[in-house]
C-alpha cells in the first residue's frame, strides 16, 4: 500500500496510508494529521484543508475548479501549487507524493 | 417607497464626488438634514416605513399557522422562543416564506444542507445589497465587501485580510493575552458582577481598538458605535433613533478620517507603516485612495467594526452561560484544558452569535421543492442550521469534546466566510486559558438578559460570582 506524507509548517511529518478514492481532506482527518481543520467537512467551500502540493505532483493531483480557485484566493498564504485537500482524490499513483501544511487554514 | 429610494441614489454619488471638499462628517451631517427634512415634507406614502417594535409575548409555535411564522420578530432571540419556532420551520416547512414582516417579504433557509447550498452558489444567490433583514436606512447605504459580489468583493476583501494573516495573529496572541490577563485579574472575585460589561466587552473593545490603531482612552466609542449601527430599527430590529444614528456616524467618520490623515501623512514622511487596519489599506493600491469613497470607507469600518465586536463579545458570555446551563462540561474541561479549542468551536456553533446572512436570487431556484424566485430576499438562519438534527448529533447538547465541532455554520461558508475566524477563535482560546489559571467556578446566579435584535444573539447581562482557584 502507498503513503503519502504530510509536513506541518513546523517541518513535521506525517506519512498515511493512500485509501484509494478517498479524498487527501480525508485520509488526513482520519489519520489525525495536524494542520487540517475541513471545517465545511469537503464541499470546498471553507478553504481550511489548503495544502501545498510537492511542484513534482502538482500534475498527478488533477485539476482546480473555479470554486477551489475563489476559495484558495482567499487565503493569505496561497503559493503555485496550493490545493484543497478536499479536492483532490487519492489514488496509488500518488504512492511517495509529498503535501506541505500553510501555517494557519484560515 | 420607489421615490424615496431613488432620490438617495441621487444625493449618494454626489457626497462622493464632493468628498475630496468637504470633510466628510458635515456632508452625513447634512444628510441627516435632508432625511429628516423629507420625513417633514413627503407625504407618507412616499416614505419608507420605520418599524417600531413594542415588546409582547411571543406565542407558543404549535398555536401559530405555518404561514403566519415570523422568525424575524426581534423579541424571539430575548425570549427564547428562537429554538421551538426554527425547529418546526426545520421539520415542517424548511424553506419558508414570510409575506408580511416588518421587513417586507423574506424566504427562511433553516436546515444545515440547505444553508451551506445558498452560502456555496454566490453566482445564484447575490450578497447585495445588504446581508441584514432590513435594508441599510435612507442615506446611509455603506458599501462593504461582505455585500459585494465578485469580483469587486474579490479586490476589497484581499486588502484587508492581511489583517488577521497569520504573521499580525502571531503578534496579536501576545497582546491579547496581556490583556486578558489584565482584565480578569482585575474582576471582583466573591462579588456579583456583569460579565458583559466586566469582560466580553472589555476584551473585544481593547481588540479592536489594537486592530484600528484607535486612542486606547477613548476605545469605549468603539463598542457604542457598534450598538448603533445593529440597533437601526428598519434595518435589524433594534430600538436606535435615527438622530443617534446620524450623529454616531459623523462623529465615528470624523475620527476615523483623522486617523487616516495621520497616518496617510506618516506614509508620505517615508515612515514604517503598522499591521492595524488603516495602514493595511493605505499601503494596498486598490484601497489607497478610499477615504474619496466616502460610504465605502465607512462601509469598511462599519464591517471590521461590527464583525470584531459582537461575535467574540457574545461567544465570551455564551460560553460561560452554556458550560453552567452543563455543568458536567465544566468538569471535563477542568480536568483536561487540553478540550479548549474543540471547546471554542462548540461555544460557537452553540451560541452563534450571529443569527443569520441574507441574499437575493439572482435566478428562480428550487430548494427543497420550494420555487425561490429572481429577485426574492432569501435568509440563510446559522443559527437554526446550527442546531439541524439532520446533520449535528443531539444538537441541542453543549459538548466540548463533540466531534467534527468545526463543521459549524457560524463564520458561514464560501467566499463571504468570516475573515476574523482564526482571531476570534484564538481571542476564546486565550480568554478560557487564563481562565482555567485563576478561577475553580464561574458561577451564573440570574437569568440572562439579551439583547433585542433580528441578528445579533447576544448578551446585555449575565450575572456572575467567580470563585478563585485555591
Amino acid at each position: 500500500m502507498g503513503s503519502i506524507t504530510f509536513i506541518e509548517h513546523d517541518g513535521q511529518q506525517h506519512a498515511v496510508d493512500i485509501e484509494e478514492g478517498k479524498s487527501l481532506m480525508q485520509i488526513a482527518m482520519d489519520n489525525g494529521v495536524p494542520g487540517v481543520d475541513a471545517d465545511c467537512g469537503g464541499a470546498c467551500a471553507c478553504g481550511t484543508c489548503h495544502v501545498i502540493v510537492d511542484s513534482n505532483w502538482m500534475s498527478g493531483t488533477g485539476s482546480i475548479s473555479a470554486d477551489e480557485k475563489q476559495m484558495l484566493d482567499m487565503t493569505p498564504e496561497q503559493a503555485v501549487t496550493s490545493r484543497l485537500s478536499c479536492q483532490i482524490l487519492t489514488s496509488e499513483e500518488m504512492d511517495g507524493m509529498v503535501v506541505r501544511l500553510p501555517e494557519f487554514q484560515m | 417607497m420607489k421615490s424615496t429610494f431613488s432620490m438617495n441614489k441621487i444625493i449618494a454619488p454626489i457626497s462622493n464626488k464632493a468628498a475630496k471638499v468637504i470633510p466628510l462628517d458635515k456632508q452625513i451631517k447634512g444628510m441627516h438634514i435632508y432625511q429628516k427634512t423629507k420625513r417633514k415634507v413627503l407625504p407618507e406614502r412616499f416614505l419608507r416605513k420605520i418599524p417600531e417594535f413594542i415588546e409582547e409575548p411571543i406565542a407558543d409555535v404549535s398555536t401559530l399557522a405555518i404561514e403566519d411564522i415570523d422568525v424575524s420578530n426581534p423579541f424571539l432571540f430575548r425570549q427564547n422562543k428562537w429554538q421551538s419556532y426554527f425547529k418546526r420551520l426545520r421539520d415542517e416547512c424548511p424553506v419558508h416564506y414570510q409575506a408580511n414582516s416588518n421587513f417586507g417579504p423574506f424566504w427562511s433557509i433553516t436546515r444545515y444542507e440547505d444553508i451551506m447550498f445558498v452560502d456555496k452558489n454566490h453566482e445564484l444567490f447575490s450578497a447585495e445589497p445588504i446581508i441584514s433583514i432590513g435594508d441599510s436606512p435612507d442615506g446611509l447605504e455603506i458599501e462593504t465587501f461582505i455585500a459585494m459580489d465578485p469580483p469587486k468583493h474579490d479586490d476589497q476583501r484581499r486588502a484587508v485580510q492581511g489583517v488577521v494573516a497569520p504573521q499580525n495573529l502571531k503578534e496579536l496572541e501576545s497582546v491579547i493575552r496581556k490583556h486578558a490577563e489584565d482584565i480578569l485579574d482585575s474582576v471582583p472575585v466573591g462579588e456579583t458582577f456583569n460579565w458583559v460589561d466586566h469582560v466580553s466587552i472589555e476584551l473585544t473593545t481593547r481588540m479592536l481598538a489594537t486592530l484600528f490603531d484607535f486612542p486606547f482612552e477613548e476605545r469605549h466609542k468603539l463598542p457604542y458605535w457598534s450598538d448603533v449601527v445593529t440597533g437601526v430599527p428598519e434595518t435589524f430590529g433594534g430600538t436606535v433613533g435615527s438622530d443617534e444614528m446620524f450623529n454616531v456616524a459623523a462623529s465615528a467618520i470624523s475620527q476615523v478620517s483623522s486617523i487616516w490623515r495621520e497616518k496617510e501623512a506618516k506614509k508620505a514622511a517615508g515612515e514604517e507603516m503598522g499591521y492595524d487596519l488603516i495602514s493595511l489599506l493605505l499601503t494596498n493600491e486598490k484601497t489607497k485612495d478610499m477615504i474619496d469613497r466616502p460610504m465605502e470607507f465607512l462601509g469598511n469600518f462599519v464591517l471590521l467594526l461590527v464583525g470584531g465586536n459582537d461575535t467574540t463579545r457574545n461567544s465570551i458570555t455564551g460560553g460561560v452561560h452554556a458550560l453552567n446551563e452543563f455543568p458536567d462540561e465544566f468538569k471535563k474541561l477542568k480536568q483536561d484544558p487540553g478540550l479548549i479549542p474543540n471547546m471554542v468551536s462548540e461555544i460557537i456553533r452553540w451560541q452563534t452569535p450571529l443569527a443569520y446572512m441574507r441574499r437575493m436570487a439572482k435566478e428562480d431556484v428550487e430548494i427543497n421543492g420550494k420555487i425561490i424566485k429572481k429577485g426574492d430576499k432569501v435568509i440563510m438562519w446559522y443559527v437554526s442550521g446550527n442546531r439541524d438534527e439532520r446533520h449535528i448529533d443531539q444538537p441541542d447538547q453543549f459538548i466540548i469534546d463533540r466531534k467534527n465541532a468545526r463543521n459549524h455554520l457560524s463564520f458561514g461558508f464560501g467566499i463571504h466566510r468570516c475573515m476574523g475566524n482564526r482571531l476570534a477563535e484564538m481571542q476564546l482560546r486565550i480568554i478560557w486559558e487564563e481562565i482555567l489559571k485563576r478561577f475553580d467556578n464561574i458561577e451564573v446566579v440570574d437569568e440572562p438578559e439579551y439583547v433585542q435584535s433580528t441578528f445579533v444573539k447576544g448578551y446585555t447581562k449575565l450575572m456572575v460570582k467567580v470563585t478563585a482557584k485555591e
